[in-house]
């Protein structure tokens, strides 16, 4: 218990942790200033504007879960194959190359914002390509810092122990970096530009990604459950054929409107409707190992890992699962493309699948770190998850009552018109909607503060049950 | 060996659907795709002079009138470029006859079309449009979608003011605080005459674009659902 010795490249997963942590926290800030805009639209004009906040917020979410997802498999790693993970020097370097340019792009994206219209300012102010507006030189330092990564991973389970869980993220991580490639070409054809857009977009949240989570959850079932290997492995499995067999061709449902050919409507539908199915999977298999340990009377050895990711599980199968049937079919897509309901399914979608069991990771490594046998809930942690789920589900809700009004007045009665557009803006259910999104995000706001402060100090908090003695945080 | 082992708990048995089901998928979207990118392919002065209709038109486009009408045969509107002609099939189809001045001139040669569209959609990019606005539909959604701003019935009201829509919407651009509509306005983006002509080219040229029907009863049904109008 005591004297707890961490891998190197532990130490590693650490710093991505850290640093993903803060850009979760900027990531909530520009939230912030986009929500306030909405309802006071001279807030920051020409200062920092809408489309600024923006991007700042939904680049700072997709490179601080990218970190995170980085450091959790420098967590396991060494865990997993069982040896220090081959090349850690190297991955250092990396590490320190990649925040220097994250840094330098942040920069750029708040002070130059946005360029003239030439090739110069794709190389390096901004793409203007949602998500992935990072200019071209970041793209190709990227790739290179993924490739020092990927030979990190390979070459330790080459030389450790190769479990299940190794095998499948190793397939995986490949997929998601090869595919980030197809986001770094321009094109005059804004169709041809999104069809590939999405492969980027879709194929990671909907199909790799998720395999990374079903992959790094079994390793934190184990972890907090001791559930035993060879299930949640069998588990893996069957998720993987469901996640890919689904989420593949499920990339059709975002190919219904943007110049492609109509047979994407059938397919798009079909798949794209399969897609919940292994998240309630997912959610099922952890409620299922949970009552056995239980049942058996094993303690959950680490809660808040635990409990996030339940959280995970839920979150993954509504926000993804449900939020996104809903409007998945193309006789519905029609009228809810283009408005708020991407935007409520994406909160709840981003939260729920990954945001969750990036934290839940983030816990497992407090506790590695304290080297703790048990890791109990503190108070702090209890209203950060609480704060955080309730804040986000009900930001969801909010938005989600925008979302109906504007499909409703914008596309029913106006037939998206500009002037339609200004219809369902100035709605007063929409704007409802709208206000009480900024409210909860102030909750999810307040619980982050907990969140961060309980990282930093459960270790020291825990709480001390009948029977024990205080010295066992020590 | 001779231990029973129902295939269903066998992890060697699902690893291999895993394997099976992606390889499939995987194979069977890249087919697709090959077909997708050969119809989604930008069409050519060629093509406009024989009437093939393209899902992505040529930025010759810019020459002629554009619409958006119902078309019987496919159940849903379709951008007509050039007024409209019968389809063999049925229904209706662009003629691309119809020619329409655009800043001046509806002469402009297949590689000025296609330099002005370039410059477009490099502006578009460059001052993250996509970032307030939806364009096919995709982006952000504090301002309206732009996917047939061409089209839209508010430039047709300042079009005369402007000698021409065109002119009225590079003017906008080019300083929308001055020109605002409403409390939430598009910020000033530094763009300049040159790029506001670009960007209208590409907005035009992509109201042309086929997205099967995707806004329905754009600009249709105003005040008929509407009591108050
Ligand atoms: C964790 C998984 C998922 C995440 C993180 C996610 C996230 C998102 C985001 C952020 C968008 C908006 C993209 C934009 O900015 O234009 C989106 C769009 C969409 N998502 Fe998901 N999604 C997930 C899973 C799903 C699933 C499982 C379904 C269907 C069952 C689905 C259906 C859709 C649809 C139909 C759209 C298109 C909306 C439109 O443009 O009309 N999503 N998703
Ligand atoms: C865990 C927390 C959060 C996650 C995962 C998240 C995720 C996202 C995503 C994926 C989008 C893009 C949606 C799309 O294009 O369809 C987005 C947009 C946005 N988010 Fe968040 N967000 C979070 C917290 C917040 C908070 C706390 C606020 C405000 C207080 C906020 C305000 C906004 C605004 C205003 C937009 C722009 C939507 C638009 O274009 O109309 N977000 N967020
Ligand atoms: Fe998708």
């Amino acid at each position: 218990m005591q004297g707890n010795k961490l891998y190197q490249s532990q130490e590693l997963a650490i710093k991505y942790f850290t640093v993903a942590i803060i850009l979760f926290g900027a990531q909530l800030l520009f939230g912030l200033v986009a929500a306030i805009q909405y309802l006071y639209p001279d807030f920051l004009f020409n200062t920092l504007d809408f489309s600024i906040a923006r991007m700042l917020h939904i680049n700072a979410l997709v490179v601080w879960l990218l970190y995170a997802m980085i450091g959790a498999v420098y967590w396991l790693l060494p865990d997993e194959a069982g040896i220090e993970v081959v090349g850690i020097k190297l991955a250092n370097i990396a590490f320190y190359i990649l925040t220097a340019a994250v840094a330098v792009v942040v920069l750029v994206y708040l002070f130059v914002q946005v360029g003239p219209g030439k090739e110069s300012t794709i190389w390096f102010i901004t793409e203007g390509r949602e998500y992935i507006e990072a200019p071209r030189w970041a793209d190709i330092g990227i790739v290179a810092v993924v490739l020092v990564f990927l030979y990190n991973v390979y070459a330790t389970v080459m030389r450790g122990r190769q479990t299940g869980i190794l095998t499948v993220l190793m397939a995986d991580l490949i997929a998601l970096a090869g595919l980030y490639l197809a986001g770094m070409f321009y094109t005059d054809n804004i169709a041809v530009d999104q069809y590939w857009w999405w492969w980027v977009v879709h194929l990671w949240v909907e199909a790799t990604w998720e395999v990374y989570v079903a992959a790094v959850g079994g390793y934190i079932l184990i972890k907090t459950l001791n559930a035993n290997r060879k299930v949640v492995e069998m588990w893996l499995w069957i998720e993987v054929a469901m996640m890919f067999g689904s989420g593949i061709l499920g990339l059709g449902h975002h190919y219904f409107w943007i110049g492609t050919p109509e047979y994407w409507w059938e397919i798009g539908a079909l798949f794209s409707a399969l897609e919940p199915v292994p998240l309630i999977g997912l959610f099922v298999h952890v409620l299922y190992d949970w009552g056995k340990e239980r049942g058996k009377g094993n303690e959950i050895k680490n809660v808040p890992a635990f409990a996030w990711l339940t959280v995970e599980t839920f979150g993954n199968f509504l926000g993804a699962g449900v939020w996104g049937f809903m409007h998945t079919l193309p006789q519905i897509n029609l009228y809810t493309h283009g408005t708020q309901w991407p935007a409520a399914h994406g909160h709840l979608a981003f939260y729920g699948a990954y945001v969750a069991i990036m934290i839940s990771a983030m816990y497992i490594a407090v506790q590695g770190k304290a080297g703790l046998e048990r890791l109990k809930m503190t108070k702090a942690g209890w209203w950060a998850i609480s704060l955080i789920s309730v804040g986000v589900l009900l930001m969801t809700v909010s938005l989600t009552v925008a979302a109906y009004t504007q499909t409703m007045v914008e596309r029913g009665m106006h037939g998206a018109t500009w002037e339609g557009y200004f219809a369902a803006q100035s709605n007063m259910w929409f704007l409802q909607g709208i206000g009480w999104r900024l409210v909860t995000g102030l909750a999810v706001i307040v619980g982050y503060g907990f969140l961060v402060y309980d990282l930093i100090t459960c270790p020291k908090h825990q709480p001390v049950e009948e029977g024990e003695t205080a010295a066992a945080a020590a | 060996m001779a231990q029973k082992v129902s295939v269903w708990t066998s992890n060697r048995f699902w690893r291999r659907s895993a394997t099976w089901i992606t390889g499939v998928a995987s194979v069977l979207l890249i087919l697709l795709t090959f077909d997708s990118m050969a119809q989604m392919k930008m069409g050519t002065a060629e093509d406009i002079a024989k009437k093939i209709d393209k899902r992505i038109p040529s930025p010759l486009v810019i020459n002629y009138t554009i619409e958006y009408k119902l078309d019987p045969y496919r159940g849903h509107e379709i951008p007509i470029i050039g007024g409209e002609m019968q389809r063999k099939e049925g229904g209706i189809k662009s003629a691309y006859e119809k020619k329409e001045k655009f800043f001046g001139r509806d002469d402009y040669t297949e590689e000025e079309a296609r330099a002005l569209i370039h410059k477009g959609k490099l502006t578009i990019q460059a001052k993250n449009c996509m970032d307030c606005h939806t364009l096919l539909g995709n982006g952000a959604y504090y301002a309206p979608d732009l996917t047939k701003a061409w089209l839209d019935p508010t430039w047709e009201t300042l079009a005369p003011a402007f000698n021409g829509k065109e002119y009225a919407m590079a003017a906008f651009l080019q300083d929308p605080p001055k020109m605002a509509m409403h409390e939430r306005k598009m910020p000033n983006l530094g763009i300049t005459e040159e790029e506001a002509k670009a960007v209208v080219a590409y907005l035009k040229f992509m109201s042309a674009i086929d997205t099967n029907g995707f806004p329905r009863n754009f600009g249709k049904i105003k005040g008929a659902v509407d009591a108050r109008k």
